[in-house]
């Protein structure tokens, strides 16, 4: 038996009836703050992730831009987002980390059809357990942030995961562990929800009055956060989601459907088989004409 | 009872289509299910392991509807819908009871098993379609991410609509005494004809008559 941490709040494609492990919950909820307005965009945090995690991307072409590379994968968990815009007449230059958010109500959980393939524990980490992924892709459907990323060579799907080694043995994720500027924290989400509020006050004082921080309320907060200068429009970070949750579609699918479907079967067989039962086998002949030759 | 007494309904072509299309549909309904329902996850194993049923689902799903739309064209003609229905659209209780016979002068195909033809068939392109879209790793990433969530709802609705179908079909199959052999060896009785499908029989006694002459 391997180590095992007992402390799975939410597993995926498992019935709520046969809940996973759970006991050893007495746990504070851990989140990671990015005050993206201290980001130089150096990039270390997306080495120090390569690093820890034994991960190397293919080497990319420059094009043109200083992101690199151009897109999250399977081997590249973080990637700096850099957006060029204008605010008020200036150009502001945008740098987000963007990787997994770590929502409270995961929707690549939700999605997830292989049981205990999506985890996330007591901390709040959302965490795959890539043994069981069998590679559908609902995960990316599910998820309001475009985050998880199929590998090709393996057929199963990586995202971030906080560092969940180095978070279970008392250690910051290796990206805030590396960030020069103090502008990836980590630590109790209490902690980071205060910290933050501090960042946005002095931030507005320097007259960023729209700064604010990123806890999207539609996936129920999430366990990495923004401080934002520009709070009121997330979208200019490279398409940051204004308000982003589960789609419609897949609650549907994932919700009610189920149910109703389960319903349907079952009535259908019932009906079915109480007609044979009531009814009788449909013969070619009718007993009247059993004696009938011709 | 004699051969002579037999004749022919289903042709070996369609036989051999048909039954390919059941062990397929068995296959990837059941390992469908299995991605479905959470509590059913042990069914992804139909085809060796959870991972194979993902591969093998839709290739197997892809082989189904190609042999559909080749009865298709074998079957259509015999599947539009006419004024003889009506009566047994509007019998339907009496159907039920076992009393088709009564209500209805039946052709080939009476209207139930009409409406399941036009069923499989819709479903099956809609089926087809929306797995094309949602077929990692192969084709989803050339479609946007809505489109494929609408697909997922779509297959599962389609599919779950298609297993109730298939389900009736098996089941009228089984309660109409002699359909299932009239499937695998191609023929049925008589009897079994001119009880369920008269005005096809007349036809058929018309043709016989004709080849003799």
């Amino acid at each position: 038996m391997s180590m095992q941490s007992q402390d799975i709040l939410q597993r995926s494609a498992t019935n709520s009836l046969t809940p996973p492990p759970q006991a050893r919950d007495f746990q504070a909820e851990v989140a990671k703050l990015i005050d993206v307005s201290i980001c130089i965009g150096c990039k270390g945090c997306q080495v120090a992730c390569a690093e820890w995690n034994d991960i190397r991307d293919d080497v990319g072409h420059c094009t043109g831009v200083y992101d690199n590379p151009m897109e999250l994968s399977a081997k590249s968990w973080t990637v700096m987002r850099f957006s060029e815009t204008m605010q008020q007449g200036k150009l502001a230059w945008l740098i987000r980390k963007d990787g997994c958010m770590h929502c409270a109500d995961p929707g690549c959980l939700k999605a997830c059809p292989s049981a205990g393939a999506i985890v996330q524990y007591a901390n709040g980490i959302v965490d795959f357990q890539s043994e069981h992924c069998i590679g559908c892709g609902y995960c990316i459907a599910g998820c309001p942030f475009n985050v998880p990323r199929l590998n090709p060579d393996d057929n199963r799907v990586y995202k971030c995961t906080l560092c969940v080694d180095r978070v279970r043995v008392g250690q910051e994720p290796a990206c805030v562990k590396t960030c020069p500027t103090g502008a990836i924290q980590f630590g109790s989400k209490k902690e980071m929800l205060s910290m933050a509020e501090a960042r946005v006050a002095q931030l507005k004082k320097r007259g960023y009055v729209h700064a604010g921080l990123y806890n999207p309320e539609g996936v129920g907060g999430t366990h990495v956060m923004y401080v934002l200068h520009h709070a009121d429009k997330p979208g200019l970070y490279h398409h940051l989601p204004v308000d982003p949750k589960i789609a419609t579609p897949v609650n549907v699918w994932k919700g009610v459907l189920k149910p109703l479907s389960a319903t349907g079967l079952i009535v259908t067989l019932a009906a079915l088989l109480y007609h044979y039962v009531g009814i009788g086998p449909n013969k070619e002949t009718d007993n009247e004409e059993e004696n009938d030759h011709e | 009872m004699s051969k002579r007494n037999m004749i022919l309904r289903t042709r070996f072509i369609d036989r051999a289509c048909h039954w390919t299309v059941v062990i397929s549909f068995f296959l990837v309904a059941l390992s469908g299910l299995g991605l479905f329902f959470p509590t059913l996850h042990w069914l992804t194993a139909t085809f060796g392991t959870p991972q194979m049923g993902r591969i093998l689902h839709p290739f197997f799903g892809v082989l189904i509807f190609v042999l559909l739309m080749v009865m298709f064209l074998r079957f259509v003609r015999h599947n539009i819908p006419d004024r003889q229905d009506v009566p047994w659209v509007k019998g339907i209780v009496e159907v039920l009871k076992g009393n088709e016979h009564k209500v209805a002068d039946v052709g080939k195909y009476n209207a139930g098993q009409k409406m399941m033809f036009w069923a499989i068939m819709c479903l099956i392109v809609v089926l087809v379609v929306t797995g094309i879209i949602i077929w990692r790793p192969y084709l989803a990433a050339y479609f946007p991410i809505t489109v494929i969530r609408w697909s997922l709802l779509i297959h599962a609705v389609a599919a779950i609509v298609l297993i109730h179908a298939i389900l009736i079909h098996v089941y009228m199959a089984f309660w109409v005494k002699g359909s299932i052999t009239g499937m695998i060896e191609g023929k049925v009785s008589r009897r079994w004809a001119r009880k369920h499908h008269p005005r096809w029989y007349r036809e058929v006694e018309a043709a016989e008559k004709k080849a003799v002459e």
